[in-house]
């Protein structure tokens, strides 16, 4: 089987897992680990999916997405629409809305991402790192002062658990950050210094320089 | 050309994202269920089907025998010692504040159990005395069956979780039905005055 279709084929396998009993109904069953297991999961399978892709198609999407700008608003627009209580218990308890998540949250948060993230540059990924610490701290405040449980399914001690959790991954990710500020190397002329390089014969899809007229030439 | 594609895609998306969250939080009003199913049923009343409810005295009670009357309803497992408790005594004082419109048979106060295997005619008038039932106006009952359980549960949009410690934690408070029959508004319990003044406007006293 090709590669990128094996690998699709994959991935569509990880969601139908999580999407089915054992697995649905035990990370639903908290809404930690629907929130910090489930959703991440499902992420992570869209990200990986991102290397499937068709280089043409890739390509084409490229155009659309300088700096992986698009892809970020895109996944960010839709990681809010998953963040709000009133979600996450509809995707508990309506099965259109479940069936909304397991499909939006791989192909239109995790899978833009992917594709983004190579031609993030050094500003864009500071964006995103902030804006993630920043919602980590949000919600974690947010889910930790609430007397009122905010999720029709989820206990209180579940939600004030969640809301530690994520004042503490806000708070690594951005202990992380400052050591690589302050120890890390970066290149700032290049937006796509993590990114793999490509495979031999491939057309070579070069990052986007700044200050350089592009080597599509439009 | 890529720089400004990527800028009117980012916008559109970013429009769309805005679009998506007003209608999936009722124009940012609603965040969370309980309060997107109280404004859901302020704006359309709905009128509740036939349930068979078992009261206190151990008779056969249709919901729908209290058209007529405004029916205050809140959902209660005797077992529980704590929220359930306050709502047992609200009950009994908006017996008192509303004893005249009780009297005159145009509000009924119903609780309604929703651990039916546990709460029996027994269990459920024992509940009644324990705070300090006034004797007229206030039933307690439990569905007739499990198709009853389930109706009460989606119509009131009643969500029950087991605590861990045996016991249940659940939402919503008080449930106004009107004398047609018609669910029209979800309040919090804790304010038994506000609850009677609010009732009394309604009747017109």
């Amino acid at each position: 089987m090709h590669p990128a279709l094996r690998r699709g084929a994959l991935a569509l396998l990880a969601c139908a897992l999580l999407a089915a009993p054992p697995l649905r109904p035990l990370l639903e069953a908290s809404m930690t680990l629907q929130m910090l297991m489930q959703i991440p999961l499902l992420v992570a399978i869209g990200w990986w999916l991102a290397g499937a892709l068709p280089r043409r198609a890739a390509d084409a999407v490229a155009d659309w997405n300088t700096g992986g700008v698009t892809g970020l608003v895109l996944a960010s627009m839709v990681a809010l629409l998953w963040m709000l209580p009133r979600a996450l218990d509809a995707a508990v308890d309506i099965r259109w809305v479940a069936a909304a998540k397991f499909v939006s949250v791989p192909l239109l948060i995790g899978l833009p991402l992917g594709l983004s993230w190579p031609r993030m540059g050094f500003v864009v990924r500071g964006v995103f790192f902030m804006e993630f610490v920043a919602t980590c701290f949000r919600l974690g405040w947010l889910y930790l002062a609430s007397p009122d449980r905010l999720c029709s399914n989820y206990l209180l001690d579940d939600q004030q658990r969640l809301g530690r959790l994520l004042l503490v991954i806000g708070a690594e990710v951005l202990l992380l950050l400052m050591a690589k500020l302050l120890f890390g190397r970066f290149r700032f002329d290049d937006g796509a210094h993590e990114a793999p390089a490509p495979p031999a014969g491939a057309p070579h899809t070069a990052p986007h320089l700044p200050g350089k007229p592009t080597r599509r030439g439009h | 050309m890529r720089a400004l594609r990527t800028l009117l895609a980012s916008l559109a998306l970013a429009a769309a994202g805005v679009l998506a969250l007003a209608a999936a939080t009722n124009g940012f009003r609603a965040f969370t269920t309980e309060t997107a199913r109280r404004q859901d049923v302020r704006a359309h009343p709905r009128l509740l089907p036939a349930i068979a409810l078992e009261s206190d005295r151990g008779v056969a009670l249709q919901l729908s025998a209290y058209r007529g009357r405004w029916l205050l309803i809140d959902f209660v497992y005797t077992r529980c010692e704590t929220y359930c408790s306050a709502l047992g005594g609200e009950f009994a004082q908006l017996q008192g504040l509303l004893a005249a419109p009780i009297a005159s048979n145009r509000v009924a106060l119903l609780s309604i159990s929703f651990d039916p295997a546990h709460d029996d005619p027994a269990a459920l008038r024992a509940y009644r005395q324990r705070f300090g039932d006034r004797g007229a106006g206030w039933t307690a009952a439990r569905p007739a069956n499990a198709a009853a359980l389930t109706a009460v549960t989606q119509n009131f949009g009643l969500k029950a979780v087991p605590d861990g410690l045996g016991g249940f934690v659940h939402n919503v408070s008080l449930a106004v039905v009107d004398p047609t029959g018609r669910l029209v508004d979800i309040l919090d319990s804790g304010d038994p005055r506000a609850i009677a003044a609010s009732l009394q406007k309604r009747i017109g006293t």
